[in-house]
């Protein structure tokens, strides 16, 4: 595998480097001061984690404070229950609501793509239209129709279907209501660009082999639309689990979302180190995966066959 | 008992008539092909026998079985699409094998089945490639094998070789014919290509505008076409207008001079247009027949194509397996037999 590089001219570079740039100055420096600080210890005071480091150390002050840095923070953290229920539960909330979008938002995004062509752009206008108000104030609605002296409480008993209020706010239950009520376009945007490429003609041949409508659906119109099916899961799956203001608004004193535990271990613990390091555990149970499928993927892709 | 009878059929997309009173059968074993210009319905016709559209009013029959309310997938029917609509995320194996899955076929069936027909159409050994790593003329041959896969009584091919560069085109119709032969399954053929409809089918219908111009078996279509419109679009033809004289015989008057007539049905004065094939026309240096200038000389291999000036700033084409014996602008003789050609009558 020798193909031989083009040269590229300063200004291509300078393009290219820019996307880099980005990533170096806003992702990747901000991820190396947290690691920084997951490694640090806390104390009382300011900013509450030593050791600091600054230029009037010299080379010396930085190795003998160097020497400092370790991994209690991590120790502490496996030692911790609350920490190890918080992944569990922020995983399970965030499984379990990228699960119910799926099954949501196949079939909307099906019908999508099959609407009249003129119809597809004022659909997908009303699958984002929410997105238009303030997200914050979505979900302070969602607390007003999910109180036990809310709308759909009300209208329930009015209707005679229940006779005491089902108590939905401030459980898990609330926080995949609100999470899959969120993050739902975002479940569904991929998820109609892969179905609405698809050849029309590959279902009409499926059918002439003798494909009946639903094996049609199962051997051809699943199976392709795969890719859109894990770019929409992991689009809401990740920033799911990480999730701090829908658990923070709708979840109960007993939902331990792990955005929730950080937060507090940096604003009311003032724990720094331990906060950060959980943070970067939380990265790499979610990128691990990742890469290992991608992996797969790309040999999957080069196998001579 | 025709193995497919369509009867009458006509379908309309809003005002555009796709198909207008369109009657045609295909007897067992035969290769079919529907021939005529795009938007003249061949497609939709196809579309009416796979079952992706359903008639407005007349029907179909499959060996004397009414096809109405069938759904593709119930008809013993299968159709090679013209892009070959391979299901991109199967192998060459898993896309011939589809149909037979779909048929409850066993295990042993299917891979002794999708050998047969990968040694068919001469794919052995590539069962495992997946459908990006093929060439063109691969997908083609693996989107013949697996329309064919679930042996049925009749396919439908659209356009199979439009998508073939020439070479690979001429090479493929004869194995194309090769393989209809020996498996004895009765194929329909949709195609614009007049060499490729000539070439393969044993009968052809010209469609033009939704409607069959002329059923026939190739030298029918092309030595007795029907009307003008199909002596023009099959094969190559020098148009002539003109009127028929009926003095001492059948004469037909053309800008450049008379010409005599051997069958002239037409009355007196009556406007008319005679079809001459290139081929039908004899040039020579000198002798009777209409005075010319031969004015172009096209080298085609087995025949040489010229343009003959005749009067009238008219030219004819005429096809010779000498022509190279002329030199441009040599005045030449055109001898046209009272029997050559076929004559149309014309709208007054």
């Amino acid at each position: 595998m020798s193909v031989p590089r083009k040269k590229l001219s300063g200004g291509q570079r300078a393009v290219l480097a820019a996307p880099y740039l980005w990533i170096v100055v806003f992702f990747l420096a901000p991820m190396a001061l947290i690691a920084k600080i997951s490694l640090s210890h806390p104390a009382e005071t300011r900013p509450p984690y030593e050791p600091t480091f600054s230029i009037d150390d010299g080379l010396a002050g930085v190795l003998a404070k160097a020497r400092t840095l370790g991994f209690d923070a991590y120790r502490a953290l496996a030692d911790d229950r609350l920490y190890l229920d918080s992944y569990l539960t922020s995983l399970l909330i965030a499984g379990v609501s990228t699960a119910i979008m799926l099954m949501i938002a196949y079939p909307f995004a099906l019908t999508m793509a099959r609407a009249p062509r003129r119809l597809r752009s004022l659909l997908i206008g009303l699958a984002v239209a929410p997105f238009w108000t303030s997200f914050l104030i979505r979900v302070y609605a969602w607390i007003a129709l999910l109180k036990d002296e809310g709308l759909i409480n009300h209208a329930l008993m009015a209707l005679h279907i229940i006779d005491a209020p089902l108590s939905i706010y401030a459980t898990n239950g609330a926080v995949v209501i609100g999470i899959v009520y969120s993050y739902l376009p975002f479940m569904l945007l991929p998820l109609y660009s892969a179905l609405e490429r698809q050849d029309p003609a590959l279902r009409e041949a499926a059918a002439d082999l003798g494909a009946s409508p639903l094996q049609v659906f199962w051997r051809v119109t699943l199976p392709l639309s795969r890719p859109g099916v894990i770019a929409g899961c992991l689009l809401v799956f990740i920033p799911a689990v990480g999730e701090f203001v829908i658990p923070d608004l709708l979840g109960g004193s007993e939902t331990l979302m792990i955005g929730r535990t950080l937060w507090n271990d940096f604003f009311a613990n003032r724990d720094w180190p331990a906060a950060s390091a959980a943070a970067i555990i939380l990265l790499a149970l979610l990128i691990g995966p990742l890469l290992v499928a991608e992996r797969a993927r790309l040999r999957a892709e080069e196998e001579p066959s | 008992m025709p193995l497919l009878s369509v009867e009458h059929a006509s379908k309309r997309f809003g005002a555009v008539v796709a198909l207008d009173d369109v009657s045609l059968t295909v007897d067992s074993g035969e290769f079919f092909a529907l021939l005529g210009p795009s938007g003249c319905g061949k497609t939709t016709l196809m579309r009416l026998v796979a079952g992706f559209e359903t008639p407005d009013s007349g029907r179909v029959t499959l060996a004397g079985q009414d096809l109405a309310g069938a759904p593709p997938h119930r008809r013993p029917v299968n159709m090679m699409f013209q892009s070959y609509a391979l299901f991109p995320h199967l192998n060459v194996f898993d896309n011939i094998a589809f149909g037979l899955r779909r048929q409850g076929a066993s295990r042993v069936a299917i891979q002794s089945r999708v050998a047969e027909l990968l040694d068919i159409v001469q794919m052995q050994n590539l069962g495992a490639r997946r459908i990006e790593q093929l060439s063109g003329g691969q997908r083609q041959r693996v989107a013949l094998a697996r329309a064919l896969a679930p042996g049925p009584s009749l396919l439908l091919l659209d356009e199979p070789l439009a998508a073939l560069d020439r070479k690979l085109r001429e090479e493929m119709q004869f194995q194309l014919k090769d393989i209809q032969r020996r498996l004895k399954t009765s194929f329909v053929i949709v195609t614009h290509d007049q060499d490729e409809a000539l070439a393969l089918a044993d009968r052809i219908a010209v469609m033009r505008a939704g409607k069959i111009e002329q059923i026939g078996s190739p030298p029918e279509i092309y030595e007795r076409p029907a009307s003008r419109f199909v002596a023009g679009f099959v094969g190559a033809t020098n148009m002539i207008e003109g009127f028929v004289a009926r003095d001492d015989g059948g004469w037909f008057v053309a800008p450049f001079g008379r010409l005599k007539r051997a069958d002239c049905a037409l009355r007196d004065g009556a406007r008319a247009a005679l079809s001459l094939r290139p081929e039908q026309i004899v040039v020579a240096r000198d002798g009777e027949g209409v005075p010319g200038v031969v004015e172009d000389i096209a080298f085609r291999g087995e025949t040489t194509q010229l343009r003959i000036g005749v009067a009238a700033r008219q030219a004819l084409r005429v096809s010779c397996t000498n022509g190279n014996r002329f030199s441009l602008g040599e005045p030449v003789r055109l001898m046209i037999a009272p029997d050559a050609g076929v004559l149309f009558a014309e709208a007054e």
